[in-house]
């Protein structure tokens, strides 16, 4: 088990790898600099200077080297719009942010959909299973987009219950967490009603059952706790949705995350932070794929990790 | 009262397709999803017919009109019809949408039939690649992409001939190409995960074995027996990743980097809007209504489908 758990983690190297060559080729690949922009040209010996003193005027692979060098030994550079700060330095200022506004998002989504998904599978084809339902879909389908904007002139404008945008306090925390994890509960009440419907039938639920144990340690105990294996599977997926996700909630409701840095960097051309921002999004990802699978293996005994890799 | 209905008309002679086709008319949701979408692509096929104003006609002195009689939702900043460029914006949607599952489902479907048959080396080699791509960020991903080839055709930039040609493509289209070719990009790689476990299962049952017992070449294998095995589920699968590509679409165009206006993308229309969020919250909430419906219509339909199709994944 550990040495797989080992063989798994070091799997992930060259992935990451991959990622990060992709990531700097494609930003690198344009002609242009990053300081000067056919709206505010600079004089072509400024930028030149500039460029030297970013190492930009080396070949792109001695580039490349350096910087990773440089990120292995935890350093990610400069940040190119924003001379006074370090991409560390703006990754530690912003990611609590963007992780706190995910956690809120993932809270929403599990306390909603999970409730949701049990009581229809445990009513199907009644009228709480059927609205149960209803809301699921529309959930998975209003985006955030559509429901941001509705949230903030409904919640914040006509009733002026909570404040509009930005970040700080908890009341501003409330309509983005919302709309961060509804989409996401939808998507958890769904599977875990398809899964539990599924189980219930089992043979070893009639066994539970025959046996003569109470109905609610049979839902809990063995009905339960097998029809989570496949929403736990999607965990690290929704994690990866949840990442991406408040990219769209930071631009709508103005919350300083790391996401919207990830946007403007990109129009920017700020190198060092959009490399790192990608490169910390990957990681993140990977690792949570690669908990959610340990995780799926602890829980279902007959599913090996990594199987034949 | 089914249940009557079933023993007085026995179902011989109806095929699996028939079977699923009486369950799908069923489901209501189903069938009004697939109305919704209907009337959507009827829509935005004779959008110039239907729309009172063209998308792009501004009335310099009717800029916020409130809803009424001379523009029914209003007009925007630029005294545009709301109505007409909600109308318009079907298109962008709707194309964004086929065309993304066009491309997904065709290189998915190649690649993961290819790697789940023939397994062995050749499919460690191409799963990796698909652990390395499912990995990245799709949505950065994207954006990256954008960014990249948008940017990139500043005035002093050295024009790749390739690359000018994307250009004038994407312009053409509005912004569009370069959107459809990032959601493909990304998109292909669950659907190829998909097909692969779905070929790998196939490829041990009986039928299949029987097939290659009695000689048959791998193309007719994969043609006849693998891929209208996995063809449905598939099918299911990539409509219900069709919402998923609409959003992105109006994301991008909604920070700025998808569609260029004056293209119709709701996206846009929501970003656009939500500047006078305070004064005029019409002209951000009714693209982002339009927006809900349609991927409303494709989840509806995908569900139904999956529901006919798959009756014990309900």
């Amino acid at each position: 088990m550990l040495t797989v758990v080992v063989r798994r983690v070091l799997s992930l190297v060259p992935v990451l790898f991959v990622i990060s060559v992709v990531t700097f080729v494609l930003m690198t690949a344009v002609p242009g600099s990053p300081f000067s922009t056919e709206d505010k040209p600079l004089p072509p010996q400024i930028q030149a200077n500039l460029e030297a003193y970013y190492d930009l005027d080396r070949p792109l692979f001695e580039q490349y080297l350096t910087y990773m060098g440089n990120v292995l030994r935890g350093d990610l550079g400069p940040s190119y719009m924003q001379r006074n700060r370090s991409v560390n330095d703006i990754i530690a200022a912003h990611l609590p942010v963007s992780a706190v506004l995910g956690v809120l998002g993932l809270a929403v989504a599990v306390l909603v959909g999970l409730p949701m998904g049990i009581v229809s599978a445990l009513r199907p084809n009644t009228w709480i299973d059927h609205l149960a339902m209803f809301f699921a879909v529309a959930g998975v389908s209003v985006p955030a987009m559509t429901l941001g904007p509705l949230l903030i002139w409904f919640f914040a404008l006509e009733l002026g219950w909570l404040p509009v945008a930005r970040w700080g306090t908890w009341q501003q925390a409330v309509l983005p967490a919302i709309t961060l994890g509804i989409g996401h509960a939808a998507v958890i009440a769904r599977l875990t009603r398809a899964s539990m419907l599924q189980v219930v039938h089992e043979d070893f639920i009639r066994t539970a059952r025959a046996k003569g144990l109470p109905e609610s340690r049979v839902v809990v105990k063995h009905a339960l706790r097998n029809a989570l294996i496949p929403v736990v599977t999607i965990l690290g997926p929704l994690f990866a949705a949840l990442v991406t996700g408040s990219l769209v909630v930071e631009q709508i409701f103005a919350v300083p995350g790391l996401g919207r840095y990830f946007v403007d960097s990109v129009s920017g051309r700020d190198y060092p932070v959009i490399m790192g921002t990608t490169l910390l999004f990957a990681t993140v990802l990977v690792v949570a794929n690669l908990v959610v699978d340990i995780t799926y293996a602890v829980i279902d005994p007959r599913i090996g990790i990594g199987g034949d890799a | 009262m089914s249940g009557a209905v079933a023993m007085t008309t026995p179902e011989f002679g109806a095929s699996p397709a028939q079977r699923a086709w009486r369950r799908w008319r069923r489901n209501r949701a189903a069938v009004f999803g697939a109305t919704t979408l209907i009337v959507l692509i009827l829509m935005a096929l004779f959008a110039p017919w239907i729309a009172p104003y063209g998308f792009a006609d501004g009335d310099i002195y009717a800029t916020y009109a409130a809803p009424g009689e001379r523009f029914w939702l209003g007009a925007d900043f630029l005294g545009r019809d709301l109505l007409s460029r909600i109308i318009y914006g079907t298109r962008i949607s709707l194309s964004v949408a086929f065309l993304g599952a066009f491309f997904a489902l065709s290189i998915g479907l190649t690649y993961g039939v290819i790697s789940g048959y023939y397994g062995g080396r050749l499919d460690n080699l191409m799963m990796r690649v698909v652990d390395i791509l499912y990995a990245f960020p799709s949505l950065l991903f994207i954006i990256l992409l954008m960014v990249t080839f948008k940017t990139g055709f500043g005035g002093s930039a050295v024009d790749h001939p390739l690359l000018a040609w994307v250009r004038v493509v994407d312009q053409q289209m509005g912004g569009m190409f370069l959107i459809v070719v990032g959601i493909s990009l990304t998109s292909w790689v669950a659907i190829a995960r998909l097909t692969r476990g779905m070929t790998l299962s196939l490829r041990h049952s009986d039928y299949v074995q029987a097939a290659v017992a009695l000689g048959a070449r791998d193309a007719r294998i994969l043609a006849r027996h693998v891929v209208p095995g996995i063809f449905g589920p598939l099918i299911i699968r990539v409509t219900l990743l069709i919402p998923q590509f609409i959003a992105t679409e109006a994301f991008l165009s909604f920070i700025g980097i998808g569609a260029t206006p004056p293209t119709p993308s709701w996206g846009m229309m929501i970003a656009e809007g939500f500047t006078s969020m305070r004064s005029y919250p019409h002209l951000a909430l009714y693209p982002g209504l339009a927006l809900a419906i349609v991927m409303l219509a494709f989840n509806f339909l995908g569900d139904g489908l999956r529901d006919a199709f798959d009756p014990h994944a309900r």
